[in-house]
C-alpha cells in the first residue's frame, strides 16, 4: 500500500508536504507555476506584494507628473496623461487570479505591508482575487535603540490581529528567527488570529562593495544547513502550540524535508533548490521522500510528523544549548578545511 | 436635444474638441501656445475616442509645421477631412501650402492660437501678427474672443468651410484665450452632427483624387489662362459671408447662442465706437457697459469674419450715429499707413460711402505679446475719440516717450463688479499652486451655478519659477480678459515671497490675505517686512496664516502644499457651504490622483483634513513695527543699462519701462545673469577641502556654474579673505605655488545635488561624507556669499599654463555661461558651460529656438557672460528651423572679414611691418598659448595702425579682432537637428566650412513639453507617442559620418567626461564641419535628476548611447578614423528602461506592447553596436584638403 502523503496546512488538505515558497522567479511566473504543479508541488505561495514598493512606485509616478508641471508657460506638462495604468497591486492581483485559474493546487497570496491600512487593504484584495490563504511576510528591522522587544512584538501582533479581522481566508505569518522567546511570540501570533506560522523568513542581508564603499543588497540562496534553524524551533513549538507550521529555509533535498516533518512541520517549502536545479527537481525530492517513507515503513506523512518534536525525541537537550557544546567538542578542523 | 452640459476647459481644449469630432486626419507639430490642441487630439485618438463619423482620427506628428500643412493638403486632396493647429512661425511655415489649399478650393479649418512673430525678439505670447501675415492667402479668417466662442466658432467655421469650399483659419488669442480656463457650454455631439452636412462631405470626397475617376490638379499654367483662373473663384468668396451667416443662424437655433459676422455692443446711438477683434473685446465691452451707464454714447464693433471682409454686413452693424471710430489692431506693420484692420475699416467706410460720416477715424495698436489690455485702456481710447485733435495713430498699454503715440489711461478706472469673487494666488511651480487653482475653477464651474475663470502667469525661468493664478467666480459668464488687479482674496503660498515681491499690491481694502507661514498667528507679525505690515494695516486686510509645509510634512506630501492652501481658500472664501467644499476637493483629488494610486489619494486627503485645523486668523496690530524690509532682487553694480532696465525687468516692473528704455534692434548686453539673485535652493553644496581630490567633476557637471574651481597664485591673496574662506595647495605641478578653492555661488545654486552625486571623494571615517555635501543653505548663506564675492575677485587661471586637456584642468577655466534659468539638474547646460570655458572668449553662437534659446536668451537676463577683458560668447537666435544655415552665415561673414583683414594687412605691410604681417597671417591659433600670442600681435598691430593716417589703417583697425581665431558654434536640440532643421543641417554638413554643431539631444522637444522627435528612442513614451514610439531613433551621427569629411562625436558627459572634453577640443580644432551629439538627460525622461549624471553611466553601459568619435583627419590610406569610445554593452536595455519613467510607463499602460517594443529596442542596440564595431575597423581615405591637418589632442 502506498504511503499516504497528504498533510493538512492552514485547514487545507494538501496532497503532499512539499510546497513552494514565495519566490519571484518561480511563483511569479505562470509557466513556472504550471511546471511546479506538474512536478508535484502541493501548494504554492506567490511572491510578496510589497506595499512599500507599491507606495514608492505610486509616489514616483505622482512625482513624475508633478515635477516641473505648471511651472513654465511652454511646457505645462512633460508626459502624456493616461486614463488608467497599472500600479503595483493591479499587476499582482492579476497574476494571482491567473494562477488560481491555471492551477488546481491551493494558491497562497503573500503580503508585505508597511502601514496598518495597507496590510488590511491588500489582504482583502488578495482574498478577493481568489487566494486560498494569505501569508503575511512581516519584515521589520528595528533600528532604534529605544524600541523594546515588547514593542516590536506588539507591532506584529497588532498587524496579525487587524488582518485576521478583515479577511475570512486562513492567515499564515512568516517571521524571522530573531525573537528573544520565539515560542512565546508564536503563541501571541496564534492568539492574534494566525492559523499558521512560517519559519523562517530569510532576510535580504546587505553587503558592502569594497570598491565603491556602498551598501549593496544582495540575494544569497539558502544552503542546506540553514534548515537546522527551523528544525530546532519547529520541534520546540510543535508540542506547545496548536497551529499549522511551515518549514522553509534550506529545504534542499528529501533528507532536509523529512527531518523537518519529523520535527513537526506540516509542510516544507522550497525555493533555492528549485532555482538551482529547476522546478522539476521537486518531483525528484517527492519521489525520494516517498521511497524513504516506504523504506522506513511509515504509513503516512501524518504518522511521522512531529515524531521527533522536542517532547517526542529521545534526547531533547540536544535541541537546546547542549547541542552547541557537543558540536564544539566534536569539531575537527580538517572537516572544514577549504579544498 | 440633451440638457446643456457645462465644462470647465481652456481655449485649446475647446477648439480641439470640435476639431477632433469633425476630422479624420490631424497632422500636428508642437508650437507654443497651440501645442495642447495637438496633444489633446493625440491623447483622445490614443484612447480610441471617435469622431462623429464613428472612426478614430489618425493623428500624426510631422517634422515641421510646413510638413503638417502639406500632409493635411494631401489628406484633403485624397478626400479626407483634415486639420492642424499652430501659431506664430509655425503658421508662417504653412503659408506656401495655404495658398495651394485655398487655390484648390479645399474645405478645412486650421485652428490658430495667435501669437507674436519673432522680430527683434521671439515671444511666445499672444497677438495677431501671425494671422495678419496670412490674410492674403485666400483663406477665410474667423476670430473668437473667448473660450466659449472658440468652441462655437470652431463649429461654425467647420460648417462654413464645407459649404463654401473656402478654407478657414479660426483664430483666438494665444494664452489669453488658448490657456484661459473658463466654464463653457459644451456642444452636444448631436449639435455637431446637425451642423455637419454629410452631402457636402460627400461632395468633398467626390472631388478627391481617385484613380477610378482620374483628374489633374496642381498644373502649371501660363500667361494665357492663369489670370482668368484666379478670377474664376470670385463668386465663391462673395458667397462666404452669407454662408457663415447662415451657419451662425443655424447654430443659434440649435444652441441659443447668437453670433453675427460683425457684432455690435453698446449704445444704439453711439457716437464713439471701437472696432476690434480677439480677446480684448471682453475688456472693451466692460468699459462700454460702464460708460453707457454713465450716459456716454459709446460702443464696440466686434469683427468675427475678418476675411473675406464683408463691407455691407460691417456697415450694417456699425451704428449710423458713429462719428468717431478707433480701430484697434493687435499687431504692428511697420511702415504701413496703418495696421491691417484699420485699413480695412477705412476701405469699408469708403466703399460704403460712409467715410464722410465719420470725421474721426483713428487706428491704434494694443496688446502686443499679451501686453495687458484693460477696460481702463479701452476707456482711454474712447476719451481720445472725444479729443478735438485725436492722435491719428496711437498705442495703448505702454508708455511711448519716443514717438509719443501712447495714450494715458486712468488706473483707477475699473469695471470689476462687487459680486465677483476675485482671487490671486502666488506660488511656486513646484508647490502645485496652478494645478490646485485649475481644480478650484473646475470645482466651482462644474458643481455650482456660478461661472469660473482661471488665468495663469508663469515665470521666464524653468527652475524655481514663480506662478501667479488669477481666478474669478461670478454669477454670470466671465469675459474679463485681463489680469486681476483688485483682488478680494490674496494667497501667498511661499512665505519668502513677501520679502521679494509686493504680493499685496493687488489686494483691495478689506480683502482676505492668506499666507503660508512657518510662524503661527502670535509670532508672524514681527516676521513680516514693514512694507507688508503697512499694507495690511492700511487696507484693513483680514489676515490668516497656515503652516502648510508642516501639514504637508505630516501628510507625507513633501513640498506639495497645493491641496492644503486650496482647502484654506475654500474655507475662507465661502464659495460653497460648510463641508461641501471639502467633499468637492476630495472628489477632485480622487479624480486627479485616483489613477496615481491610493497612497497618493490618501496623502492628499490627509493634507486636506490637516489644513483647516492649522488655519489661524491673525490679530493685526495697529502699528507697522517690523525692522526688516523687502529685499532688493538685483545685485549691485553693473552698467547703466543694467541698473536702469535689467533691474526693472528682474523686479517684475518691465511694464513700467517706457519705449525709450528699450533697444531698437533687440540688442542686449551679456553678462547679466549674475545680477539676478534668485536664491532658490533649500540646500547648497559645502566644500570639505580635507577630503577633496581636486578632480573638477563637481564644477564640470554643475548645470548652473554655481560651483566652481579656481586655482590662483598664493601670492594673490592679499589678506582680505573672509575668515572662513577655504583653500588648499593646488596639486598639479603645472601651477606651482597655487592655491585652489571650490566655491559655491549660494544665491545662484538651484540645489539640484548633481555635484555631490558625482563627487568621488569620500571621508575615510564617515563614508557618506564627501568632499562636497548638500547642507541647509540658510546657516551657510552669509558666509558663502562673502566667500563667493572674494572668490570672484581672485585672478582667473593663466589659460596658457593650465592643463586644459584634462577634466580637472578644464574646470579651472572661467565659465562664460552661468546661472541660467534652466531646470534644476539640466542635462544640456553643462555642455554649453564647458564649451564656453574652452572657447568662450572667441565664440559666436547661432542658437536654435528651444530650451537652449530660452535659458540662454529669455529676458530679463542672459547666462552668457564675459571675461574681465570684456570678451565672451556673442549670441543670437534666428529661428527654430534655420539655425544651421544661420550659423553657417556667421562663419561666412567671419571668413570674409578675415580675408578682408588679411588683404588690408598685406596692403599695409610697409606700415605694419612685414614680420608682424607674416606672423599674424601665419598664426595657427592652435592652442591657448598661440591664441594669447596672436592677441598680443593684434594689440601691437593696433598700436602701429593708430600711428598711420592711411584710410586703410582705420578700416583694418575696425576689424582686426577677427585675426584672432573665431569659433562658430551652432547650438540646438534634437527637435531642430533631427526634424525641423535637418534639411539645413544636412546641407551645412556638406559645406566643409569651419562650424561646430552641438546637438543637445534629449530625445524629445523638451521646451514645448516633451513631444516625440526623430531622436526619441524606440519604446519611449512621449507626447504624440503615448503608446511608445514604434520606430527606431534616427542615427544622425552615422548620417554625418557618411559624408567622410565631417568630424562627428557622440558623447555623454556623465559617463565619460574625458571623452567629452576630447570631443569638444577635437571638434573645435577641426577646420571643417564638426557635429557633436551630446546625450542630455531631461525631466521628460522621468528620472531622478539628482543622480542624472551618474545615470548616464547606465545609459552607456547598456549600449543605449554608445560613445564614439569619427575624425576625418585620421581618414588616410590604411587608417581607421572611427573610434568606439565605450565598451561593449554589459547590461540589458530593460534594466535601463525600468529606471526611466519614459519607458517604464509603457510597461504599466500596455505591458505586452512594452515587452514587444523593449525587445525591438534591445535589437536596435545589438544591431547598432555590431555596426559600430565594424565601423571601428573600417579604413577610409577621405580626399579633402581640410583633413590634411593634424589631429588635436
Amino acid at each position: 500500500m502506498p504511503v499516504d502523503l497528504k498533510t493538512k496546512y492552514l485547514g487545507m488538505t494538501l496532497k503532499n508536504p512539499l510546497a513552494v515558497a514565495a519566490c519571484a522567479p518561480l511563483t511569479g511566473d505562470l509557466d513556472m507555476l504550471w511546471r511546479l504543479e506538474a512536478a508535484g508541488a502541493s501548494c504554492v505561495v506567490l511572491p510578496s506584494l510589497f506595499e512599500e514598493q507599491i507606495v514608492h512606485e505610486e509616489l514616483e509616478i505622482a512625482q513624475l507628473y508633478d515635477y516641473q508641471t505648471e511651472s513654465f508657460a511652454e511646457s505645462l506638462t512633460h508626459f502624456p496623461e493616461y486614463p488608467d495604468y497599472a500600479t503595483g497591486p493591479d499587476e499582482y492581483l492579476k497574476h494571482l487570479e491567473s494562477a488560481k485559474q491555471a492551477l488546481s493546487i491551493p494558491v497562497i497570496g503573500s503580503l508585505n505591508g508597511s502601514s496598518s491600512g495597507g496590510w488590511v487593504r491588500y489582504a482583502r484584495a488578495i482574498q478577493e482575487a481568489g487566494a486560498d490563504a494569505v501569508e503575511l511576510n512581516i519584515y521589520f528591522v528595528p533600528t532604534d535603540a529605544s524600541m523594546t522587544s515588547e514593542q516590536v512584538e506588539a507591532r506584529y501582533v497588532e498587524l496579525v490581529s487587524e488582518v485576521r479581522k478583515s479577511v475570512s481566508i486562513p492567515v499564515a505569518v512568516k517571521i524571522g528567527s530573531n525573537f528573544t522567546s520565539l515560542p512565546n511570540f508564536a503563541r501571541k501570533l496564534v492568539q492574534a488570529g494566525a492559523s499558521g506560522i512560517v519559519l523562517f523568513n530569510r532576510y535580504l542581508e546587505a553587503d558592502i562593495d569594497l570598491d565603491t564603499l556602498e551598501i549593496k543588497p544582495d540575494l544569497v540562496l539558502s544552503n542546506r544547513y540553514e534548515s537546522r534553524v527551523p528544525l530546532r524551533w519547529i520541534s520546540i513549538i510543535r508540542d506547545q502550540i496548536s497551529v499549522s507550521l511551515a518549514a522553509t529555509s534550506g529545504v534542499h533535498c528529501m533528507q532536509g524535508a523529512a527531518k523537518l516533518l519529523l520535527a513537526g512541520a506540516d509542510v516544507t517549502m522550497m525555493a533555492s533548490v528549485l532555482l538551482l536545479k529547476g522546478p522539476e527537481y521537486l518531483a525528484t525530492i517527492l519521489k525520494d521522500l516517498e521511497a524513504w517513507l516506504e523504506e522506513k515503513e511509515y504509513l503516512s506523512v501524518e504518522q511521522m510528523q512531529g515524531s521527533m518534536s522536542r517532547a517526542n525525541c529521545p534526547d531533547p537537550s540536544a535541541l537546546e544549548r547542549a547541542n552547541y557544546m557537543k558540536a564544539l567538542r566534536s569539531y575537527t578542523p580538517e572537516e572544514f578545511m577549504p579544498h | 436635444m440633451s440638457a446643456t452640459k457645462f465644462v470647465t476647459v481652456d481655449g485649446n481644449e475647446a477648439a480641439a474638441h470640435v476639431a477632433h469630432l469633425t476630422n479624420e486626419v490631424i497632422a500636428i507639430y508642437p508650437i507654443t501656445p497651440a501645442s495642447p490642441m495637438g496633444e489633446f487630439s493625440d491623447a483622445w485618438s490614443a484612447r480610441g475616442r471617435e469622431n462623429i463619423f464613428g472612426t478614430v482620427p489618425d493623428v500624426i506628428e510631422m517634422q515641421s509645421e510646413g510638413g503638417a500643412a502639406a500632409a493635411v493638403h494631401g489628406a484633403l486632396q485624397a478626400g479626407a477631412l483634415s486639420t492642424t493647429f499652430t501659431a506664430s512661425q509655425g503658421l508662417l511655415l504653412m503659408i506656401p501650402t495655404m495658398y495651394k489649399v485655398a487655390g484648390e478650393m479645399t474645405p478645412t479649418v486650421f485652428h490658430i492660437a495667435a501669437r507674436s512673430l519673432a522680430t527683434h525678439a521671439l515671444s511666445i505670447f499672444g497677438d495677431h501678427a501671425d494671422v495678419m501675415a496670412v490674410r492674403q492667402t485666400g483663406w477665410a479668417l474667423l476670430a473668437s474672443n473667448s473660450v466659449q466662442e472658440v468652441h462655437d466658432m470652431a463649429m461654425i467655421a467647420q460648417a462654413a468651410t464645407l459649404k463654401s469650399r473656402i478654407p478657414f483659419l479660426h483664430f483666438f488669442d494665444g494664452f489669453r484665450t488658448s490657456h484661459e480656463v473658463n466654464k463653457i457650454s459644451q456642444l452636444p455631439n448631436e449639435v455637431v452632427c446637425e451642423m455637419t452636412d454629410l452631402d457636402l462631405i460627400q461632395a468633398h470626397r467626390d472631388r478627391a483624387m481617385n484613380p477610378d475617376k482620374p483628374i489633374l490638379r496642381g498644373s502649371a499654367q501660363n500667361p494665357d489662362v492663369y489670370f482668368q483662373a484666379r478670377e474664376a473663384v470670385n463668386p465663391y468668396y462673395s458667397a462666404v459671408p452669407g454662408i457663415v451667416s447662415e451657419a451662425m443662424q443655424k447654430f443659434a437655433e440649435l444652441t441659443g447662442r447668437t453670433y453675427q459676422l460683425y457684432d455690435y455692443a453698446g449704445a444704439e446711438d453711439a457716437e464713439r465706437v471701437i472696432v476690434m477683434m480677439g480677446s480684448g473685446v471682453g475688456a472693451t465691452e466692460e468699459a462700454v457697459s460702464k460708460l453707457n451707464n454713465a450716459g456716454e454714447k459709446v460702443g464696440v464693433l466686434k469683427v468675427r469674419l475678418y476675411r473675406p471682409f464683408d463691407v455691407p454686413s460691417f456697415l450694417a452693424a456699425l451704428p449710423a450715429s458713429a462719428k468717431a471710430i478707433a480701430v484697434l489692431d493687435r499687431t504692428k506693420e511697420p511702415g504701413s499707413i496703418g495696421e491691417p484692420l484699420y485699413q480695412d475699416v477705412i476701405t469699408a467706410l469708403s466703399e460704403g460711402g460712409r467715410l464722410q460720416d465719420v470725421p474721426t477715424l483713428i487706428g491704434g495698436r494694443y496688446g502686443l505679446s499679451s501686453k495687458e489690455y484693460t477696460p481702463a485702456m479701452a476707456a482711454s481710447v474712447f476719451e481720445e475719440l472725444k479729443a478735438a485733435e485725436p492722435k491719428k495713430h496711437f498705442t495703448v498699454g505702454i508708455i511711448d516717450d519716443v514717438t509719443n503715440l501712447s495714450l494715458k489711461w486712468d488706473p483707477e478706472f475699473s469695471t470689476e463688479p462687487d459680486d465677483v469673487m476675485r482671487a490671486v494666488f502666488y506660488g511656486l511651480g513646484s508647490d502645485g499652486t496652478v494645478g490646485a487653482s485649475k481644480n478650484s475653477v473646475k470645482i466651482i464651474g462644474e458643481n455650482t451655478d456660478k461661472f469660473a475663470q482661471g488665468y495663469f502667469v508663469y515665470d521666464s525661468k524653468k527652475a524655481g519659477s514663480v506662478t501667479v493664478s488669477h481666478l474669478r467666480f461670478s454669477p454670470r459668464p466671465i469675459e474679463s480678459s485681463y489680469l486681476i488687479d483688485r483682488a478680494n482674496f490674496v494667497a501667498c503660498h511661499q512665505f519668502n515671497f513677501l520679502a521679494r515681491m509686493d504680493v499685496l499690491k493687488v489686494a483691495v481694502p478689506g480683502a482676505t490675505f492668506l499666507l503660508n507661514s512657518p510662524y503661527g498667528p502670535d509670532e508672524i507679525w514681527d516676521k513680516l517686512p514693514q512694507e507688508a505690515q503697512q499694507q495690511i494695516i492700511d487696507k484693513g486686510l483680514k489676515f490668516y496664516v497656515v503652516d502648510a509645509y508642516k501639514v504637508a510634512r505630516e501628510a507625507e506630501m513633501g513640498s506639495r502644499i497645493n491641496t492644503i492652501m486650496q482647502t484654506c481658500f475654500f474655507s475662507l472664501a465661502k464659495l460653497l457651504p460648510g463641508n461641501e467644499a471639502i467633499d468637492h476637493i476630495k472628489a477632485a483629488i480622487q479624480k486627479t490622483y485616483g489613477k496615481r494610486g491610493q497612497s497618493v489619494v490618501d496623502r492628499n486627503n490627509a493634507a486636506v483634513d490637516g489644513a483647516l485645523s492649522a488655519l489661524c486668523e491673525v490679530t493685526v496690530p495697529s502699528q507697522a513695527t517690523s525692522t526688516s524690509h523687502r529685499e532688493a532682487l538685483v545685485a549691485s553694480g553693473g552698467s547703466d543699462f543694467v541698473q536702469r532696465v535689467t533691474s526693472m525687468l528682474i523686479a517684475g516692473l518691465g511694464d513700467l519701462l517706457p519705449v525709450s528704455a528699450l533697444p531698437v534692434d533687440g540688442t542686449f548686453p551679456t553678462d547679466t545673469a549674475r545680477f539676478e539673485k534668485r536664491s532658490i535652493a533649500q540646500q547648497i553644496p559645502i566644500w570639505d577641502p580635507d577630503i577633496c581630490i581636486q578632480c573638477g567633476l563637481c564644477a564640470l557637471v554643475c548645470p548652473h556654474a554655481a560651483i566652481r574651481t579656481k586655482a590662483y597664485p598664493a601670492s594673490s591673496c592679499n589678506g582680505s579673505a573672509p575668515a572662513d574662506f577655504l583653500s588648499r595647495p593646488w596639486k598639479g605641478k603645472e601651477l606651482p605655488d597655487h592655491l585652489v578653492t571650490i566655491q559655491v555661488a549660494p544665491d545662484d545654486c538651484t540645489g539640484c545635488g548633481v555635484c555631490v552625486d558625482v563627487c568621488p571623494a569620500k571621508s575615510k571615517e564617515v563614508v557618506k561624507h564627501k568632499a562636497i555635501n548638500m547642507e541647509e543653505k540658510d546657516p551657510h548663506l552669509e558666509r558663502e556669499r562673502a566667500n563667493f564675492d572674494y572668490f570672484l575677485g581672485l585672478p582667473e587661471v593663466d589659460r596658457t599654463a593650465a592643463k586644459i586637456d584634462t577634466v580637472k584642468g578644464s574646470q579651472l577655466l572661467q565659465p562664460l555661461f552661468e546661472f541660467s534659468g534652466a531646470c534644476s539638474g539640466c542635462g544640456e547646460t553643462p555642455y554649453l558651460k564647458l564649451m564656453t570655458q574652452l572657447f568662450g572668449d572667441r565664440v559666436l553662437i547661432g542658437n536654435a529656438t528651444g530650451c537652449s534659446s530660452i535659458y540662454g536668451g529669455n529676458l530679463p537676463t542672459t547666462p552668457y557672460s564675459q571675461t574681465s577683458a570684456g570678451r565672451g560668447p556673442t549670441w543670437n537666435n534666428s529661428l527654430f528651423e534655420d539655425t544651421a544655415e544661420f550659423g553657417l552665415g556667421l562663419r561666412l561673414a567671419v571668413d570674409q572679414k578675415r580675408d578682408y583683414a588679411e588683404h588690408l594687412l598685406k596692403k599695409l605691410a610697409s606700415t605694419v611691418g612685414d614680420d608682424l604681417v607674416g606672423e599674424i597671417v601665419n598664426a595657427t591659433c592652435a592652442d591657448e598659448a598661440a591664441i594669447a600670442e596672436q592677441r598680443e600681435r593684434v594689440e601691437q598691430l593696433r598700436l602701429r595702425l593708430k600711428e598711420s593716417s592711411d584710410p586703410d589703417a582705420m578700416k583694418l583697425a575696425s576689424i582686426a579682432d577677427v585675426l584672432v581665431k573665431r569659433s562658430v558654434w551652432i547650438v540646438g536640440g534634437d527637435g531642430w537637428a533631427y526634424d525641423i532643421g535637418f534639411g539645413g543641417l544636412d546641407h551645412v554638413l556638406t559645406t566643409g566650412r569651419d562650424v561646430n554643431i552641438l546637438v543637445l539631444d534629449t530625445g524629445v522637444y523638451s521646451n514645448t513639453g516633451g513631444q516625440m522627435s526623430k531622436a526619441t528612442p524606440r519604446a519611449a513614451v512621449a507626447k504624440f507617442a503615448a503608446g511608445g514610439k514604434p520606430a527606431r531613433k534616427k542615427d544622425l551621427g552615422m548620417l554625418a559620418v557618411s559624408y567622410g569629411n565631417v568630424y562627428v562625436a557622440q558623447i555623454a558627459m556623465g559617463s565619460n567626461p574625458n571623452q567629452t572634453l576630447k570631443a569638444f577640443r577635437q571638434a573645435e580644432s577641426y577646420p571643417g564641419v564638426s557635429l557633436i551629439l551630446a546625450y542630455s538627460h531631461c525631466i521628460a525622461h522621468g528620472i531622478n535628476m539628482e543622480t542624472s549624471m551618474s545615470h548616464q553611466k547606465d545609459v552607456v553601459q547598456t549600449g543605449f548611447w554608445p560613445l564614439f568619435r569619427y575624425d576625418p583627419r585620421e581618414a588616410h590610406a590604411g587608417t581607421q578614423p572611427f573610434h568606439l569610445d565605450s565598451r561593449k554593452p554589459t547590461k540589458p536595455f530593460k534594466e535601463l528602461a525600468m529606471s526611466e519613467a519614459r519607458f517604464a510607463m509603457l510597461a504599466r499602460t500596455n505591458p505586452e506592447h512594452a515587452e514587444y517594443l523593449f525587445n525591438l529596442a534591445q535589437g536596435d542596440i545589438d544591431d547598432r553596436w555590431h555596426y559600430y564595431e565594424q565601423m571601428a575597423g573600417v579604413e577610409r581615405e577621405v580626399m579633402d584638403e581640410i583633413v590634411e591637418v593634424e589631429v588635436e589632442a
